[in-house]
């Protein structure tokens, strides 16, 4: 059972953090705190990939001699572009957010809504 | 920020530190932690902090947003470019072993130019996108005053 | 077991500056926590034995994505106006069991996967071993990620740089334009800022 949860723990901590990023994007309004939400659950995908090519007392996947145990470098090479289209996608949404903001004047969810039913 | 002073006097000491850092991850991304990504957002990192302290008129001048276009697709023609030489020297594209007379050089030259133009790019495209933001907040200011 | 300590203690504190930013109203303290958020999770990457990647989501997340969201909180709210977010206007019952029920799901998945650090679990059996034999005979770099990044899975770096490329270019398309012309007062159209 210890070694169990000494398996296992990583990943439900990990759940957590990815729905409280699922949370702020779906019950918040506002749309800045939105974007943050899903770079919150971006971030936990990114360590649960990682946390599944960590292998234990292995080294940082950089050949030296003497070294016989090494990490995974797959999910590495897998999550850094994962990262940089990431950083892509939260500039683009930011640019939407100014343009919303200079059509509607505001950005939280429910005066956009309001204002797009009252045409 | 013209009363700051402490932030003008480290940040002149400590920009072209962090520009010599970018290149160091930038060539020895190789032998240790690093690469092309790193080393583009490490270097429009330093570039940021002298527009946050001097102003963004001052860093245009350092860079101007024409030069900054043309460093981006630059980069991607690094790239690809390299892919079509390979092509041209008679391997398959983006094969680096035929660049070179024997393989291990030509995938060093390779492996070293590709990530050039990745480097390239990135700083690029970070420094363009940064100095859309900050221009589009001047021209409200112009448009309410 | 110093590792585990280790672990927990950052993985606890990542998680409560996640459930921080859902509790917050201030914006600038959310984009704080964001940036703090991000810098843990670097820390927990090196822990993880995963050098590259902790670079890059330092540089990456607590520098550019941090500075791109104070310009827009800059450019959207009036600068005498105290920036927060609206209070909800209902409770928020459905998102909340939607959650939960998504979090125990989820929870349930993972009962089947190996333990964490297992060395002979299948994702490590496959192709890892054939990237770390070969990648230093074949390319002569020690980096293996770079390496793999770099010459055996090219293709995917190439179409990660056009992305980067594409996104740029939308940018400036969005935000990059000349807005008004003060001398005329007409409207422009989408002028190009040179």
């Amino acid at each position: 059972m210890m070694e169990y949860i000494a398996g296992h723990y990583n990943y439900w901590l990990i759940i957590i953090i990815m729905m409280a990023g699922f949370y702020t994007v779906i019950s918040r309004g506002n749309l800045v705190k939105k974007i943050a939400g899903l770079n919150i659950f971006q971030v936990s995908v990114f360590l649960l990939y990682i946390s599944i090519s960590n292998v234990k007392d292995g080294a940082v996947p950089i050949i030296e001699e003497g070294v016989t145990l090494y990490s995974n470098p797959l999910p590495h090479v897998l999550i850094l572009t994962a990262i940089v289209v990431g950083v892509a996608t939260t500039a683009l949404g930011l640019a939407l957010v100014i343009r919303i903001k200079e059509a509607y004047g505001t950005i939280e969810e429910d005066d956009i809504h309001n204002q797009d039913q009252s045409l | 920020m013209k009363h700051n002073l402490i932030l003008r006097v480290v940040s002149k000491f400590l920009i072209p530190l962090i520009f010599l850092f970018a290149l160091y991850v930038q060539f020895h991304g190789d032998f240790g932690p690093g690469g092309g990504f790193q080393a583009g957002v490490i270097f429009s990192a330093a570039i940021i902090l002298y527009a946050l302290v001097f102003g963004v008129d001052s860093a245009k001048q350092v860079i101007p947003p024409s030069i900054l276009l043309f460093l981006a697709s630059l980069g991607v023609l690094i790239y690809a470019g390299t892919g079509v030489a390979s092509l041209m020297m008679g391997g398959n594209y983006l094969e680096y072993g035929v660049l070179a007379s024997t393989q291990l050089a030509g995938q060093h030259i390779g492996i070293l130019l590709i990530e050039l133009g990745v480097g390239i790019t990135v700083m690029a495209v970070m420094l363009i996108m940064f100095f859309a933001f900050a221009e589009r907040g001047r021209q409200q200011e112009d448009k309410k005053s | 077991m110093l590792d585990i300590i280790v672990d927990v203690a950052l993985l606890t504190l990542i998680a409560i500056h996640a459930i921080a930013i859902i509790r917050m109203r201030s914006l600038l303290a959310v984009i704080m926590l964001f940036s703090g958020f991000s810098f843990l999770s670097a820390g927990l990457f090196v822990v993880m034995d995963a050098a590259d990647v902790a670079f890059t989501e330092a540089a990456v997340g607590a520098g550019i994505s941090t500075i791109l969201m104070l310009a827009t909180l800059a450019l959207t709210y009036a600068p005498e106006v105290h920036k927060e977010e609206k209070l909800p206007s209902h409770k928020p019952w459905l998102p909340l069991i939607v959650v939960l029920l998504t979090g125990g799901m989820l929870i349930y998945g993972t009962t089947d996967i190996p333990a964490f650090g297992d060395a002979n679990a299948p994702a490590q059996k496959h192709v890892a071993p054939y990237y770390l034999e070969r990648s230093l005979p074949e390319t002569g770099v020690p980096n293996v990620v770079t390496a793999v990044l770099a010459s055996y899975r090219g293709f995917d770096t190439l179409g990660e740089v056009t992305v980067i490329f594409t996104a740029g270019i939308a940018v400036l398309l969005l935000i990059g334009g000349r807005r008004e012309k003060k001398l005329t007062g007409k409207a422009t159209g989408e002028g190009h800022e040179t």
